[in-house]
């Protein structure tokens, strides 16, 4: 009894002391299966992705899956060896033995090849996207921020543009299904994707150009106007070049949700299958009338379209790390444009 | 007599004008006759409202060509709100508007509906409270009204620049790092340049809404001593909180209070010989 009373601060077993070092190990516990959460997925992803994505040989990554297109793979018992071959690769060997022309082979759709075409059509729709909703998002901002009159009508607009934040994006491609592809007869097409998704993340680009024009400091205006600047000198001179870091910042976010959005594609941009590339075309105005394959397309295909085995999950995997890895390089190139812009405007 | 005690203990710095020396009175400003001064601005009776918030009660005073008035008294007394008028920054701000009387510059009512306000606030410049440099260089700091009045000429561009920093006391310490940013420089540095950006597109007042207000003393006596050889060339008129530096760099002051103009007359006079108690009371400090 003497011992627990030596000073007047010993510790003492308190209600309080227990329950705040109970409340304290909760929030640790959430916040370490959050990081948990998050390791699974993406070491799953790179752990079964990588057997697809690289090989033991050099050059140690599986170039053919990058650069080719997606074939059937067909599997057949030949001279007691088990073969694995690709639709091409099975022709050949077909015309090389004339005795292999009946063997029974099973096929497996999707499973040979590469992803080439998606790649391709992910960064298109990504990189076009982008620009119209930047230009829209940017001019929408600027008129919000700079131009308009706080009022009825403006306030209606913000609603909207709230809204339209939390509209699910199966809705953005029905929507762009029934105006662009239907009412405007363009078709399933690069063109229609393109203003689907750049309409997905228009709030989210309106909204961070918006904050972002908001904190390029007062004075930068009212010094360039009491030079005898018009307003619009005034923005595209000292305004919005300040404010464009802040910009690429939220476009990055923009970035990530326009590659990984399967919904608003798979009625407006989308193809499950096509042999001609992009750039394949007759005439440049078709160009934008041509569908294209899309990277998360091909995984929704390939995993929910076709029967599952052995041979399914080496593409989605491997489809889904290289879909990872170009949303990061993608990223990364925003950022550092970022902060090479940061580093001009300075204040 | 109260008023007199405070001249005596600013003991100005000996590169500023002395206003109560006797040994400068030849060239101190409102002793002597003065030539007589061409009125530049003339306000009229002007009310000015924030909303539903008169900020202006029927304000009238002229401003002369080729002097420095300073504006004084205590924050919110319209002041800074009044010099804003003179290059209409205040159209920036919703709700506001002159409910009666003119401002006339050169006898043109500026806010005539045919007045163009760039044309206005190209011949109106304006320092700011707050240094404003843009996050440019230096040079495209100075350069950037000539531009956008559309002035491309190289050689032209580097004469102004020249031109504009030397008047502004800024092109020793700066003319080996034009192209760096105007950031870069010191508080002191950045508002000068700020007043050289002003000056290089050449107009004929110059507005500075409490210029000083960030610096230090001796970036202060600096902008202060700027001050004094900008006066030969354009009219100046200065909002300030430092009523020592009303008495050193102005020729004429007006002091305001609660949006009324209480008093206008000679520096000299407003500080040594109030006429108004109020006045006498805020420049002896007894309340402001």
């Amino acid at each position: 009894m003497s011992a627990a009373t030596t000073h007047p601060f010993q510790t003492q077993p308190s209600a309080a002391r227990r329950s705040e070092s109970v409340i304290f190990w909760l929030f640790r516990g959430a916040t370490y299966f959050v990081l948990l959460c998050g390791a699974v997925v993406f070491l799953n992803i790179f752990v079964k992705g990588s057997r697809t994505v690289f090989q033991t040989k050099a050059p140690f990554v599986n170039t053919a899956f990058f650069t080719e297109s997606p074939e059937s793979l067909y599997v057949f018992q030949w001279q007691g060896q088990k073969m694995e071959l690709g639709d091409k690769e099975f022709r050949t060997f077909k015309e090389k033995n004339p005795a292999a022309a009946n063997v029974k082979a099973e096929s497996y759709v999707y499973c040979a090849g590469g992803i080439f075409p998606c790649i391709v059509g992910t960064v298109l729709l990504v990189v076009g996207s982008m620009a119209i909703a930047l230009t829209l998002g940017v001019s929408a901002a600027v008129y919000l921020n700079e131009y308009a009159r706080d009022g009825t009508f403006i306030r209606f607009v913000r609603l909207a543009i709230l809204n339209l934040a939390g509209v699910p994006s199966i809705v953005f491609g029905l929507f762009g299904f029934g105006m662009f592809v239907i009412f405007f007869g363009w078709n399933v097409s690069l063109l229609a994707g393109w203003f689907t998704l750049a309409f997905m993340v228009l709030p989210v680009v309106i909204t961070a150009s918006e904050e972002s024009l908001k904190a390029v400091p007062k004075g930068f205006r009212e010094g360039s106007l009491a030079l005898g600047a018009t307003k619009w000198q005034t923005i595209y001179k000292n305004v919005v070049p300040y404010a464009l870091p802040g910009i690429l910042t939220s476009s990055i976010l923009g970035i990530a949700r326009v590659a990984g959005e399967t919904a608003p594609i798979m009625f407006t941009a989308a193809y499950v299958v096509r042999d001609k590339l992009p750039w394949q075309v007759d005439h440049f105005s078709d160009f934008f009338f041509q569908g294209v394959m899309a990277l998360p397309y091909h995984i929704y295909v390939v995993s929910s379209k076709i029967p599952q085995n052995e041979y399914t999950e080496r593409v989605q995997y491997g489809t889904a790390f290289v879909f990872l890895f170009i949303v990061a390089l993608i990223a990364t190139a925003s950022i550092v444009l970022r902060s090479k812009l940061r580093n001009r405007y300075k204040w | 007599m109260v008023a007199a005690s405070l001249m005596d203990t600013l003991a100005p710095a000996p590169t500023l004008r002395p206003p109560s020396a006797p040994a400068a009175a030849s060239s101190a400003p409102g002793s002597g006759p003065a030539p007589a001064a061409e009125t530049l601005i003339e306000i009229d009776h002007v009310d000015f409202f924030y909303g539903a918030v008169q900020a202006l009660h029927d304000i009238s005073l002229s401003i002369q060509d080729k002097k420095v008035t300073a504006f004084i008294g205590p924050s919110g007394c319209g002041k800074s709100t009044l010099l804003r008028c003179f290059n209409r920054m205040n159209d920036l701000i919703d709700g506001t508007r002159i409910a009666k009387g003119s401002i006339k510059i050169r006898g043109i009512d500026i806010h005539r509906p045919d007045v163009d306000v760039i044309e206005l606030r190209k011949r109106v410049g304006m320092v700011f409270q707050k240094s404003n440099p843009f996050p440019k260089s230096i040079y495209e700091n100075i350069t950037y009204g000539l531009k956008l009045q559309g002035v491309s000429n190289k050689a032209r561009l580097d004469e102004v620049v020249e031109k504009s920093l030397r008047g502004a006391a800024l092109w020793e310490e700066v003319k080996d790092r034009l192209h760096t940013s105007g950031l870069g420089l010191s508080g002191g540095q950045q508002q000068r340049l700020c007043i050289a950006r002003a000056i290089a597109v050449e107009p004929e007042i110059i507005l500075m809404d409490e210029p000083c207000s960030a610096l230090d003393p001796v970036a202060t006596a600096k902008v202060e001593e700027l001050i004094q050889t900008l006066r030969t060339r354009f009219t100046i008129v200065i909002v300030t909180h430092n009523m020592q530096q009303a008495a050193r760099c102005s020729d004429k002051t007006a002091f305001f209070y609660m949006g009324k103009l209480i008093e206008y007359a000679d520096t000299r006079n407003i500080f040594m010989n109030p006429a108004n108690p109020q006045t006498e009371a805020y420049v002896s400090g007894r309340f402001g």
